[in-house]
């Protein structure tokens, strides 16, 4: 079970890798015409061809694209000739920061309310914290984000707009200036884990196994502790997993939005400018990312259950 | 035993049982159960008839053209201009009418795309089974692997951003979900009884697929419509924000936020309006949504 699912991830992978090679090839004409527009000459063309090594088959290419980037060679921005491993790194670690920090502070509220919710289903609280979450996923994130600009940094003036952080910025002033950005995230990411976590506990707390201890006529509290919660793990470390992999690409308009640089912002202008490695890298990291705590929730969740360990 | 009833209160479905059939129109119907809809979903019902109005008479509401170039930059509120005028002179009021139906109307067709094809193939999937249904749903399970924005945006780079682009990849990338959910429905219903005898009466697959299996994941297909045309507005609201996705002069709530974003450090409020509309369609659809979800099923708690 556990090796199955590793190799999936691996195969899913390198899929996910050849599509985002293959796709650049699915242009009409080719990447280099795509990317100079009609107007080039067919000098500048074909020495961009010649650049981006496009005279050569395309496995050839697939292969020495995908060693070079397990070797952290991502290859050269086209936009502004620089090595895009140099471009990437600071950002990577920066966008990771965000949402490390955002995950800190959404993760412990977000369990909280969805059990709340799911013990006192059907109250005033539960229906209440329903129509607030519904009301939060519905709502675009860059609305959120400008509405703390508003309040929090042009009303009250406590936190910067921007989140403008630099390599040698120190510890304590990168969360400070983090605060609206990983707030904004946390506001998103709280409604989609309260629910799950909501929906979870409930449809534990619907099984068999629960209504005969609560038949024989054990204490509420003591159901929950002791029957309930070891099954419930599993489904909660899932929750939680997934909604890591969520805040890694919710940061993109976060980032956008409070200029924070990160992997994101770097996205959205390469995508701007057509500059095609740099998105391709940038696109592979994220997806990467979100593959691996996918796979990662699912191995959580099939160590935390005897059954799926053992299958007959 | 001290107490039998309450402890399994907790555990039973709220959920209320459907009416049983009467010899009524279905629009009476409908108004009476809407009468005895919760607040949530009336108020969700008169936000989405709201917009329909708007983009359906948006020319005869909007007080100037779509971009028409009518006053100087980020003029104040007015009377000449109830909501001043953007980055480029033109009137809010108007662009934000506007708004209404070339956003929503290319999110609803690009959602319509999506149950097209995730439907057509989902429904085929479940149907025919084996070597197709595996074929597809490994192909699904693939293109779900990669973040949804991510790959819209990797896609958009390489066809490049036009409205009909747009629509195809966010169609096509969200039909994903519309196959998983049509598969998972439709294979509970393939093993009916009246499926088999539909098979062995020689129907064909599409007769089966239409006229057999289609009326009954009816409801929860309904349901997923309103939660994914959420889904895709959003996404192409969130595109068009970084400028990737409907592109100038088109009027649009995204990138109407992001061209007038400046006037936020100065406290107007006039930027968030679009993106207030955004949300408020979006709140209302998933309002309705809930309430439909509670009254046809019980899968309410499934996400």
């Amino acid at each position: 079970m556990l090796a199955q699912r590793l190799s999936l991830g691996l195969v899913t992978l390198f899929v996910i890798s050849l599509i985002i090679f293959l796709g650049v090839s699915l242009l009409p004409g080719d990447a280099a015409q795509a990317m100079l527009g009609q107007s080039a000459t067919p000098e500048t063309v074909a020495a961009l061809r010649l650049q981006m090594g496009l005279d050569q088959p395309g496995y050839l290419r697939y292969f020495s694209w995908l060693g070079g980037i397990l070797q952290g060679d991502f290859g050269i921005s086209i936009s502004n000739q620089r090595q895009i491993g140099e471009l990437l790194g600071g950002r990577f670690a920066n966008t990771l920061f965000l949402a490390v920090m955002a995950a800190i502070i959404s993760v412990p509220i977000a369990l909280t309310l969805g059990i709340l919710a799911a013990l006192y289903r059907n109250s005033v609280y539960d229906r209440l914290v329903n129509v607030i979450t519904l009301s939060s996923i519905s709502t675009p994130e860059f609305f959120v984000a400008y509405i703390l600009i508003l309040v929090f940094a042009v009303n009250l003036g406590w936190f910067p707009s921007l989140a403008n952080v630099s390599p040698d910025t120190p510890f304590f002033a990168r969360i400070y200036a983090c605060i609206l950005p990983a707030t904004t995230l946390t506001l998103v990411v709280v409604a989609h884990m309260m629910r799950m976590t909501r929906a979870a506990i409930i449809s534990l707390l619907a099984s068999p196994y629960i209504e005969m201890a609560a038949l024989k006529g054990i204490p509420k509290w003591q159901i929950i502790v002791r029957h309930a919660l070891p099954n419930a793990w599993a489904p909660i470390i899932n929750v939680i997993v997934i909604n890591l992999a969520y805040l890694i690409v919710g940061v993109v308009i976060v980032e956008v939005v409070f200029v924070y640089p990160g992997l994101g912002q770097l996205l959205v202008d390469s995508v701007q400018r057509r500059d095609l490695p740099v998105v391709q890298a940038c696109s592979l990291i994220f997806a990467a990312t979100y593959v691996l705590l996918n796979l990662i929730a699912d191995i959580l969740s099939i160590l935390t259950n005897p059954r799926l360990l053992h299958p007959k | 035993m001290t107490e039998p009833t309450k402890p399994t209160s907790t555990i039973e479905s709220a959920d209320a049982m459907p009416p049983p059939p009467r010899d009524e129109s279905k629009a009476s119907i409908a108004w009476r159960e809407l009468k005895k809809a919760p607040f949530t979903a009336q108020f969700g019902i008169l936000i989405i008839i709201t917009y329909i109005t708007v983009a359906v008479f948006a020319p005869v509401l909007a007080p100037y053209g779509e971009s028409e170039i009518v006053g100087t930059e980020y003029d104040v509120w007015s009377n000449q201009f109830p909501l001043g005028t953007d980055n480029l002179g033109r009137d809010m009021m108007t662009r934000l009418i506007y708004g209404a139906r070339n956003t929503v109307g290319i999110a609803l067709i690009t959602t319509l795309l999506a149950f097209f094809l995730g439907g057509t193939l989902g429904i085929m999937a479940a149907v025919l089974g084996g070597w197709y249904d595996q074929l597809t749903s490994r192909a699904v399970d693939v293109l779900m692997a990669i973040p949804g924005l991510i790959f819209a945006m990797l896609l958009l780079t390489i066809f490049g951003t036009s409205i009909p682009s747009l629509i195809i990849i966010i169609g096509v990338l969200d039909s994903t979900r519309v196959f998983r959910i049509a598969r998972a429905v439709s294979l509970n219903v393939v093993v009916m009884d009246y499926i088999e005898s539909a098979k062995l009466r020689g129907e064909k697959v599409t007769w089966i697929a239409l006229r057999e299996v289609l009326p009954n994941i009816m409801p929860p297909l309904v349901a997923e419509f309103g939660l994914r045309f959420c889904f895709v507005f959003l996404t192409i609201s969130a595109l068009s924000f970084l400028g990737l996705g409907l592109q100038p002069p088109t009027a649009d709530w995204g990138s109407m936020v992001r061209d007038n974003a400046t006037l936020i450090t100065y406290g107007d409020i006039t930027p968030l309006l679009p993106a207030a509309a955004i949300a408020l369609l979006t709140i209302g659809v998933n309002f309705v949504v809930d309430w439909f979800l509670h009254k046809t099923s019980g899968i309410k708690d499934e996400y």
